[in-house]
């Protein structure tokens, strides 16, 4: 046996043994993020269904005034309710998602022929209101065309004079892409997966191992330092690996529990896609596992490299947040970075896009070779004369 | 065999370079037990770093049977047997476990490590924690399992260094009659104490190490007469001067 495989297996076998470590690489770390974001899923859809299939209920004040538009409200499914006694405040304290008010001069008005005008309170601010504003404002303007149309037929004028355009949505989104939406977290929670999966192999190993005082009679042996480097690192990358696909699987069960088809869309999540995603991810945890061996090695001492690590956990998600800020379309040199490419093929694969083998082959290759960077710069550390020195 | 020439090394560098080790040169020869002793901060452990390969020194020679420290590292790694300064086990393996652990390492034959496990494990009495974990192991029992871990490749020469710190009386009793074995068997035997009974005790040639130098190389009798004093603490003290006040 290499001194590699020697010192792989030892540290795999040791850190086996420790319940702390595999409960938090092999059941916390890859369940925690398919759970959080099957369960924020099913809650979002959930809630847009129940808003979607409700009648929906405004409150109005002065109904009186307008008995038609009161009664074509009524037959697009909105429920005309008393309005309470502050509805100013009503919505500001979101008791009510949005008032019509309609006032006296309505009558007059519409009769004349002349511009109605309707009021209706409400607050931007207010995300959960936005869908039942929306819906009002739609109807009203649907009655404000549909008369419009009638007084010019009965002038003689073809009602398309008024509407020159005709704005038809052609709808190109798949199911899955409509799903992908919804997995914007995905790839963060992958990549922060085989990162954390990592972490605590890559402290122990190294500055966990100088901290009990083994490091030194470790490197007495006639061992070249550089394979004893790689044999932690590969344990660590082994670690790195069981939790991502640990992860992947987590996910494909949980996506199932998730009503994704009522709202008409199905997330593939199979044995293809799943590879897919290993092979999209496998390099990344290379990287984790590398960059957290040449910290711990660097650091001084155990909370130092925690220190350092906790830090590091932050950078798998520079790219979504660049990405929510600022959407750019995918062009070809993102497939060169990693992180970002990462961002984008992992997102890929699940809304079912085609990812194609050319960028993928790039993402693993690039991805590669900055792991091989990172080991050697830990095999660098490694050489160092203070490394094994414990006081 | 092992042979020391103007041994040097510094640590720091400007105002507060230190210079740990000052031009040491010394030898052990096989079938003996040779003592390094001098005060705390003396240069010993950073010596025998040196010797063991973990420290470059800025200028001088170690050699072990012949094989250059500079020259052929992994050489004299095989032909040592090194208890160092750190000695920590793998709490989460059993003592059986650890010592393996350096035996494959070494590239010995599962078979070649269990004879020398059985063998150590009884001249070192660790029959009946063998299979144990060593968390919540003693001192004494940690000492034991390093040392026939330092000891798996059956190396002609050992390094020890303080081997009886924190052990109890028993333990450094048994500790003490193992390395009389070794000199038996004719190993070259180098180890450091600062303890003056310890090294009256077993050496055949004691070094006297102070600020980095050694200022006394002989056996007990020679040392006594070089200071012209009875007992050896007295010499010992004489030798180091000042320095040597409060230790043990």
């Amino acid at each position: 046996m290499s001194t590699l495989t020697i010192v792989w297996w030892k540290e795999i076998l040791e850190n086996l043994r420790d319940r702390r470590t595999v409960i938090s690489t092999f059941v916390f770390g890859p369940l925690f993020g398919p759970v959080l974001i099957a369960g924020f899923m099913a809650f979002a859809i959930n809630q847009d269904v129940k808003r979607a299939e409700k009648d929906l209920e405004i409150p109005v004040i002065g109904a009186e005034h307008a008995p038609n538009l009161i009664a074509f409200l009524e037959q697009s499914g909105i429920k005309v309710v008393a309005a309470p006694a502050d509805p100013k405040s009503a919505v500001r304290k979101r008791e009510v998602d949005v008032v019509l008010t309609i006032p006296a001069s309505y009558a007059d008005e519409w009769r004349g022929g002349e511009r109605a005008r309707v009021e209706l309170i409400l607050d931007r601010s207010q995300m959960q209101a936005q869908q039942s504003i929306a819906r009002l404002s739609e109807t009203l303007l649907r009655y404000g065309q549909m008369t419009a149309a009638q007084r010019l037929l009965i002038r003689g004028i073809e009602p398309e004079v008024i509407a020159p355009i005709e704005i038809a949505s052609l709808d190109q989104s798949t199911p899955q892409s409509r799903a992908g939406m919804l997995l914007a977290f995905f790839p963060y929670i992958l990549i922060l997966t085989v990162f954390a999966g990592a972490s605590y192999l890559a402290i122990d190993t190294t500055a966990g191992e100088r901290e009990r005082h083994t490091l030194e009679p470790l490197l007495i042996n006639p061992v070249s330092r550089a394979s004893v480097m790689l044999g932690k690192l590969c344990a660590t990358a082994t670690f790195a690996f069981i939790s991502l696909i640990l992860c992947i699987v987590a996910f494909a069960f949980t996506i199932q529990l998730v009503p994704t088809g009522k709202l008409g869309i199905t997330i593939v999540l199979g044995a293809r896609e799943g590879l897919l995603l290993f092979l999209i991810t496998a390099p990344i945890a290379l990287v984790g596992a590398a960059l957290q061996v040449m910290l711990a090695a660097f650091s001084k001492s155990y909370r130092e490299a925690q220190t350092y690590l906790s830090l590091l956990v932050l950078l798998p998600a520079l790219p979504s947040m660049i990405m929510a800020v600022n959407p750019i379309k995918a062009q070809e040199w993102m497939y060169a970075v990693p992180l970002l490419s990462h961002q984008l093929l992992i997102e890929q694969a699940v809304k079912g896009d085609v990812v194609e083998t050319g960028h993928l082959l790039t993402s693993m290759l690039v991805t590669l070779l900055v792991a091989a960077v990172f080991a050697w710069m830990a095999s660098r550390l490694y050489h160092r004369e203070r490394l094994a020195i414990s006081a | 065999m092992i042979k020391v020439a103007g041994l040097k090394k510094a640590f720091g560098s400007g105002k507060d370079l230190v210079q740990a080790v000052d031009g040491v040169s010394f030898s052990a020869a096989d079938g003996q037990i040779t003592g390094l002793l001098g005060p705390n901060g003396a240069g010993k452990t950073t010596t025998l770093r040196m010797l063991y390969t973990l420290m470059r020194p800025d200028a001088g020679t170690l050699e072990v049977d012949g094989a250059e420290v500079r020259l052929d590292p992994d050489r004299v790694r095989r032909q040592l047997g090194v208890l160092p300064d750190a000695r920590g086990l793998y709490k989460r393996l059993t003592a059986r476990e650890n010592i393996a652990y350096f035996g494959r390492l070494h590239g010995l034959t599962p078979a070649y490590i269990e004879s020398r496990i059985a063998l150590m494990s009884q001249a070192l009495q660790l029959q009946d924690i063998l299979d144990r974990k060593t968390e919540g192991f003693s001192n004494g029992q940690r000492v034991k399992v390093a040392i026939a871990r330092a000891l798996v490749h059956d190396p002609r020469n050992v390094v020890l260094d303080e081997p009886t710190n924190g052990l109890d009386v028993m333990s450094t009793r048994s500790l003490r009659r193992f390395m009389l074995e070794l000199k038996a068997e004719g190993r070259c035997v180098l180890f450091s104490s600062h303890i003056m009974q310890e090294v009256a005790a077993l050496c055949d040639r004691i070094v006297v190490i102070a600020r980095g130098q050694v200022i006394a190389d002989g056996s007990a009798d020679e040392l006594r007469a070089q200071a012209g004093e009875s007992s050896l603490e007295d010499a010992f003290v004489k030798l180091v001067g000042a320095d040597a006040e409060g230790m043990a």
